[in-house]
């Protein structure tokens, strides 16, 4: 009998992609979005998070350790595949090999974001309003600014393709048309989410 | 008389298991209808290599011609497929043909399936029925079941949907997209199903389904059109309704 132990790992590192990882992306989101309404609305709506008790149980516990799990596994999951897309170039093919550049840009990408942002808040003792004006301080820079367009687009591009793929991985679409209109639903998905973060960033930026 | 017409093949060769892989160019006289096999029947009556030198014929595997069998499965043009029904009037010229390298090769088109056989044992493709007395006639299925069914029977373990897949390589241990449908076909049919559980498991142990990535080259490029995506899915389905009835009843 052989285990089922690498069975267990990949349907692990496909259900923490959702959860927690996946609704933590859109949250994030979400509270960043905040700031088109002006600087205010933002800091309001990051003081009401940090308001949460045991917050940094919480955020190690349920985002970080979940999202080095699927960020490892998942580097592990990448560099094993073969990809042929000259033979192949179907756009599944295509998609498959997109989530796997994706994959590591976001995890290279997230890295150096939570050490930009989450870590000076933790060593400075930032306020909120600090934390604001220092997140318009780096998206003022231009090439900080493509940067964190660029890691934005990855992010959501790998958090909605993978959402396509999950469905197929837990048998929930099984035929090719159910596929197919995942494909439709999750790229409509990627758009909106790709518009309010790509909003929220040049809202930033406006400010400085 | 007008110029006689020829056919440039690009073979890529290997003499043995372990010698390195190397091209060679040949020109044979065109006729009409001919398919990749027959143009390697025409080098092996004049083993001859377009500079001219004299080599050994090449070596392929190839038996029903009709596309059933599976045997003379080769990657034609980029694109893992039988050479029986590759028609050089369909192929752009050179025709590049080249083993299937994601199996072991043998020797110049020739290679070694064995991977999938030892992966149909594995998953116990098959029904069990032997036995010392008459077990009486089976239970009848719905013209839809068995529609259903005989897609999935048409796999003729020929190879090109592991040759396709992204996931199947060196560094993985994948079993290929072909065992998922096997695994399908024989839990689908009614008296298969009394030994499912023991399918489903053999399929989710090391190298079993969850190396899918969704590619869906498989389905793809599998000459016989079988619906492996599709198999695929009914099959996570399964199993994870098999893991959740396994760890929730210990
Ligand atoms: S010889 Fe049987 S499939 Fe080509």
């Amino acid at each position: 009998m052989s285990t089922q132990r690498s069975f267990f790992n990949r349907r692990l590192h496909s259900l923490l992609g959702v959860i927690p990882v996946g609704f933590f992306l859109i949250e994030h989101l979400y509270t960043n979005y905040h700031i088109t309404g002006g600087k205010e609305s933002f800091v309001e709506s990051v003081n009401w998070l940090w308001g949460i008790p045991i917050l940094l149980v919480l955020e190690v516990l349920f985002i970080f350790l979940p999202l080095m799990y699927h960020g490892i596994y998942g580097l592990y999951i990448a560099f094993r595949a073969d990809n042929n897309v000259s033979q192949f170039g179907t756009f599944r093919n295509i998609m498959f090999m997109l989530q796997r550049v994706t994959g590591v840009i976001t995890l290279i990408f997230v890295l150096w974001h939570i050490w930009q942002t989450r870590v000076q808040v933790a060593i400075y003792g930032w306020t909120s309003t600090q934390l604001a004006d220092q997140t318009v301080a780096i998206m003022s820079n231009n090439i900080w600014l493509i940067v964190y367009m660029v890691g934005l687009l990855c992010a959501v591009f790998h958090f909605c393709n993978g959402m396509w793929s999950f469905l197929v991985s837990w048998g929930v679409t099984v035929g090719p048309r159910s596929q197919t209109i995942s494909t439709y639903i999750w790229g409509a998905v990627f758009v909106a989410m790709s518009f309010v973060g790509i909003r929220t960033i040049l809202a930033f930026a406006s400010l400085g | 008389m007008s110029e006689q017409r020829t056919i440039r093949l690009i073979v890529t060769r290997q003499d043995d298991p372990d010698s390195r892989p190397y091209q060679e160019e040949f020109r044979i006289p065109y006729r009409q209808n001919m398919n990749v096999i027959s143009a390697f029947m025409e080098i092996q009556r004049n083993p001859v290599n377009a500079a001219g030198e004299k080599v050994r014929p090449i070596q392929w595997e190839s038996n029903c011609l009709e596309e059933v069998c599976g045997a003379c499965s080769m990657v034609i043009n980029g694109r893992p497929r039988q050479a029986c029904s590759a028609l050089i009037d369909k192929l752009e010229q050179p025709i590049r043909i080249s083993p299937m390298n994601t199996f072991p090769v043998i020797r110049d088109l020739i290679v070694d399936r064995g991977r999938m056989f030892d992966a149909l044992k594995r998953v116990k493709a098959w029904i069990p029925i032997d036995g010392s007395h008459d077990l009486g006639p089976g239970p009848r299925q719905s013209q839809e079941e068995s529609d259903w069914r005989y897609e999935l029977s048409k796999c003729m373990t020929c190879g090109v949907c592991l040759q396709a897949c992204p996931n199947v390589n060196n560094s993985s241990d994948f079993m290929g997209p072909f065992i998922v449908g096997q695994v399908n076909l024989f839990n689908a049919h009614p008296t298969g199903a009394l030994n499912k559980d023991e399918r489903t498991s053999a399929l989710i142990g090391e190298g079993g389904l969850q190396e899918c990535g969704n590619s869906q080259n498989c389905v793809q490029a599998c000459p016989k059109g079988i619906p492996l995506t599709t198999s695929i899915a009914i099959m996570n389905r399964e199993s994870t309704r098999f893991v959740l009835k396994k760890w929730l009843s210990f």
